[in-house]
């Protein structure tokens, strides 16, 4: 056996019992990773559950600033006897498994190919500390210390983070506390283990950029869009979108003269409520939005198609999560997709926007009621569950001064009077979008019947084939219009020449570009378009075309971006070929390599290498 | 439809309000509902109510949500913008507006299907969150779009026109009301403009949730013997525990108990109401004792109306989330957007 050398490429999993404040002393190791200047790409593995069940955290230590999961473990922090056995068998040959040692291994359970690693956690906790707590507690912090050892981490590194973590009156007496506990694992780990073959060395690789997860961007992009009416239900894996929005909020969005709040914000009774509230206020001219997943978006269909249908600017942040039905609340996929565009009963088209992590979460996050506003209609912001709720390394948040927050067509109370002609479903400026006023404008202009029944250009009533077709075609038009405002696909050409593409959107990019750059070692080349929303730009259907085929990686069963895009763009189905994803763990990088390989292979797109070559001949009948 | 369009000129002598506007101001395009619908006298009352207050039409917003009574809005305040929702679901559109701006005046418009079935939560809801509008409930007990079934406030025993009974326990919004925190509670009777129009100017005045659920006839499918919704029931079993005078300046109060003794209330406007009462032990203050008596009316087959409970002392909505004075949709760009410095700080703490 061969134990695995490796300096700042490695994955370390933490396997540990959840509610057993593992959390906090998991990501103290990963900032500290960062603070050494190495970039890592961080999950959480949890079960829907408060207590007892196990969970894991996975971090990926690499240089090279890959984001997405790698695939097997190196170093295995094995604190849940519950999930032992499955831990260690996930351990790639010649790695390493950090254990508590305070009782001896059971013989006969353990793996010859593997370097074992034992610390007496328990053992050191209780003689260290009497409350049975802080024993539970500090085993935490002190296997961070133990890895700390291990992998050459600086320990001024973490000494400085738990200062910064534990300052402040109320916080501040646990610092010696927790500095003892790390120490006592470091010391121990260089007095009594050899030195191990994976380490860690300092590095600047990290820059400006920030850990956070995409709810947190994504309700500080709602601070900074404007919106100042939240409504909510709970849900995993979108409630703490409303969180974050209430501790943002409360921090930056309290009158200093007086105290009171620019914003509400209303734990609704249900997901129809909290839409109908979404609704209700952007009807009265406040920019309002909802947090929620799957289940909720199918609770508000019927809202969706009001907000649709008579014009009203929404904006809706789904937290997409595994499903149909209850699903997998706390696993990933990017199954709403459909259910999102075409939310609700007849005909309609929603926008969608597809951030790829936090940074875009945000800025996408404020610019979605810029669009809702300017285009008077519901506007979805399409996170997932590994954007949402995971803490990626990426770029800070930026915002630009100069930017005012766009209200659309809105006519004021001066322009009614001077007598502008006010039709509210009047195409005036033919781009399908009409001009609206808010309730109470003008005392005798300018005031209109909302509904959803069908209504005329001047929103009155009527059942007339004519005054409907002109209204729902209008509608089209002004969804023609979404295309040249929302975020514009992100293309790029292969280094050399490609005969093929490929096609991604949201947290399917994080393992791209690891997968391309593997792929392109195997000779495979491919051009690559980031979808960014919905309605489809027309330069996503222009690059399907100039290729010969177009892989299309999304994480549901029933490549449901493919199926739009042949619907919408009018491409020849066989032109798109699906690579699938969707048992709920993150996408990798071996992953998408394997299968656009074995498809490439088969369509004869690519330099063969000798393992494609066999099974290109295999599917060719050879 | 049998109405004629309604001339456009206005008589010269029609009496105006403070304001300057006719009650002509006030109405809206000619109502398409059965001739003889009870809704189109609480229309009527409504119309009355807001010239009478001398509210501006514009700084009304009017929601309803769908069924015979959600229609009725477009009859009405035609200087005011409506919002005809979905099913069940306008208690929480109101609620939005409501936050967007606290400034105008909120008028909720439903029906006993709209919420008793299918909005029963939602209206619950709005009454517990003490949403600062006046929600009148226009119930017949019967769906009248779809043509006769029976709505889930019809008293059980009572027969549909097809000649089905009700074998189901009917909800009493009013008894719904009280329990969940509803600050301003009474109960009309379309049949009955004067005792309904200074509920109405009381409602709107009284700042909180406020509800009137009023008993309105079907013409077309609840007015039948064994209705108890019709005009005759109604009429017959109307137990009218008080009526109210709307006084726009407040008056010394002066208290006394005793039928026909008039207890002044102040409203939080600092207008103030004078209740009159009928009942002599009625006191709309104590809410255990409200609930006893209408309990024993229900059971003596009773239809209690009149203003049935008040507490002028509530908060609302805005009050608990302690929200600015100024609208939040009239709040500029400087006063939400918290600005690249801001930014930098936070990004600096997530390093």
């Amino acid at each position: 056996m061969r134990p695995l050398e490796r300096v700042n490429d490695f994955v370390v999993k933490f396997a540990n019992v959840n509610g057993s404040g593992s959390a906090s002393a998991n990501g103290l190791f990963a900032k500290a990773v960062l603070r050494m200047g190495v970039p890592l790409a961080a999950r959480n593995i949890f079960p829907s559950n408060i207590q007892g069940m196990p969970t894991w955290y996975e971090v990926r230590v690499v240089e090279s600033g890959w984001r997405g999961r790698r695939g097997g473990v190196d170093l295995a922090v094995a604190m849940n006897p519950e999930t032992w056995n499955a831990d260690v068998a996930e351990l790639e040959p010649g790695g390493y498994l950090l254990y508590d040692s305070t009782r001896p291994l059971t013989a006969g359970r353990m793996r010859e190919d593997i370097v074992l690693l034992g610390v007496p956690l328990t053992g050191m906790c209780a003689q260290m500390y009497s409350d049975p707590r802080q024993r539970q507690l500090f085993k935490n912090i002190m296997y961070v210390g133990a890895l700390a050892g291990l992998l050459h981490i600086e320990p001024e590194v973490i000494e400085k983070l738990l200062t910064e973590q534990y300052s402040g009156e109320r916080k501040a007496p646990l610092l010696d506390a927790n500095r003892a506990a790390f120490r006592r694992g470091y010391d121990f780990v260089n007095a009594e283990l050899p030195p191990i073959g994976m380490r860690m060395e300092r590095r600047d690789r990290v820059g400006e950029r920030i850990f956070v997860d995409g709810n947190s961007a994504a309700a500080l992009g709602a601070v900074y869009g404007g919106a100042t009416v939240c409504a909510w239900y709970p849900i995993t894996p979108s409630t703490s979108v409303a969180e974050a929005f209430k501790r943002y909020c409360q921090k930056l969005r309290v009158d200093p003269a007086t105290g009171k709040n620019r914003f509400a914000i209303v734990q609704a009774e249900d997901e129809l409520a909290s839409i109908g509230m979404v609704v209700g206020a952007g009807w009265n001219g406040a920019r309002a939005f909802t947090a929620t997943s799957g289940p909720g978006i199918s609770l508000m269909q019927e809202f969706i198609g009001l907000a649709y249908f008579a014009e009203i600017p929404a904006v809706l942040i789904d937290v997409q999560r595994g499903s149909p039905s209850t699903g997998m609340p706390t696993k990933t996929q990017q199954a709403d997709v459909q259910s999102a565009a075409y939310a609700s009963h007849g005909d309609t088209k929603h926008v969608l926007l597809f951030p790829e992590d936090p940074t875009e979460a945000f800025a996408m996050g404020a610019q979605a009621f810029d669009l809702a506003d300017r285009l008077q209609t519901p506007v979805f912001l399409m996170l997932d569950l590994d954007i949402g709720m995971q803490d990626w390394l990426t770029e800070p948040f930026a915002w630009d001064d100069s930017r005012a927050l766009d209200r659309g067509k809105v006519m004021s109370a001066k322009e009614l009077e001077a007598g502008r002609d006010f039709g509210r479903y009047l195409d005036v400026d033919g781009d399908g979008i009409p001009y609206r006023t808010y309730p109470g404008t003008h005392a005798k202009r300018g005031a209109y019947f909302t509904r959803g029944t069908s209504k005329d250009r001047y929103a009155r009533y009527t059942e007339e084939g004519a005054a409907y077709v002109d209204n729902m075609q209008r509608l089209l038009r002004k969804f023609e219009s979404a295309k040249e405002l929302v975020p514009a696909p992100v293309i790029e050409k292969s280094a050399q020449p490609a005969k093929a593409g490929v096609l991604w959107y949201g947290s399917t990019g994080a393992p791209m570009a690891e997968a391309l750059a593997a792929l392109e070692k195997r000779g495979i080349h491919l051009d690559r378009c980031r979808v960014r929303a919905f309605p489809f730009a027309e330069a996503i259907a222009d690059f399907v075309a100039a290729h010969d085929r177009v892989f299309v990686v999304e994480q549901n069963r029933d490549a449901q971006l493919r199926g739009m895009l042949v619907n919408e763009c009018g491409i020849a189905p066989e032109k798109l070929v699906a690579i699938l994803h969707y048992d709920g763990a993150p996408l990798t990088a071996r992953f998408v390599e394997r299968e656009i390989a074995e498809k490439a292979a088969a369509f004869g797109l690519a330099f063969r290498d000798q393992v494609s070559e066999v099974r290109y001949q295999k599917v060719a009948g050879k | 439809m049998t109405y004629l369009a309604k001339p456009k000129l206005h008589h010269p002598s029609l009496p105006r309000n403070s304001l300057g506007f006719t009650r002509r101001d006030y109405e809206g395009p000619v109502s398409t509902l059965c001739a003889g619908c009870g809704h189109d006298s609480i229309s009527a009352a409504i119309i009355q109510a807001f010239f009478e207050l001398a509210i501006p039409p514009h700084k009304v917003a009017k929601l309803s949500g769908i069924g015979c009574s959600s229609k009725t809005p477009t009859y009405f305040l035609g200087q005011s913008h409506g919002f005809n929702t979905v099913h069940g679901r306008m208690p929480s559109v109101l609620t939005g507006a409501n936050l967007a701006n606290r400034d105008l005046i909120y008028l909720g418009i439903s029906g006993d299907g709209d919420s008793a079935s299918i909005g029963l939560g939602q209206f619950a809801h709005l009454m517990r969150r003490g949403v600062n509008m006046t929600y009148i409930v226009e119930n017949n007990g019967v769906y009248g779009l779809t043509k006769g079934q029976f709505s889930a406030t019809a008293d059980r025993g009572s027969k549909s026109k097809a000649g089905y009974s009700n074998e189901d326990e009917p909800i009493d919004l009013v008894m719904l009301a009280l329990t969940l925190g509803a600050t301003f509670i009474a109960r009309g009777f379309s049949g009955d403009k004067a005792q309904l129009v200074p509920l109405i100017k009381a409602a709107v005045q009284h700042k909180g949730a406020a509800i009137i659920d009023v008993v309105s006839p079907c013409v077309a499918f609840n007015n039948h013997p064994g209705s108890t919704k019709s005009y005759d029931y109604v009429r017959a079993h109307n137990e009218t525990v008080n009526f109210l005078d709307y006084m726009p300046v407040r008056e010394e109060i002066v208290d006394e108990a005793g039928p026909g003794s008039v207890t002044t209330v102040k409203l939080h406007d600092g207008g103030a109401i004078r209740v009159r009462r009928v009942a002599a032990d009625y006191d709309p203050h104590n809410k255990v004792a409200v609930m006893g008596y209408l309990e024993a009316a229900r059971e003596a087959g009773e239809v209690v109306t009149g203003l049935l409970y008040l507490d002028e002392s509530a908060a609302d909505l805005h009050d608990g989330q302690n929200t600015v004075e100024r609208p939040l949709n009239a709040l500029a760009d400087a006063e939400l957007v918290p600005g690249s410095a801001a930014l930098a700080k936070l990004n600096a703490a997530l390093r």
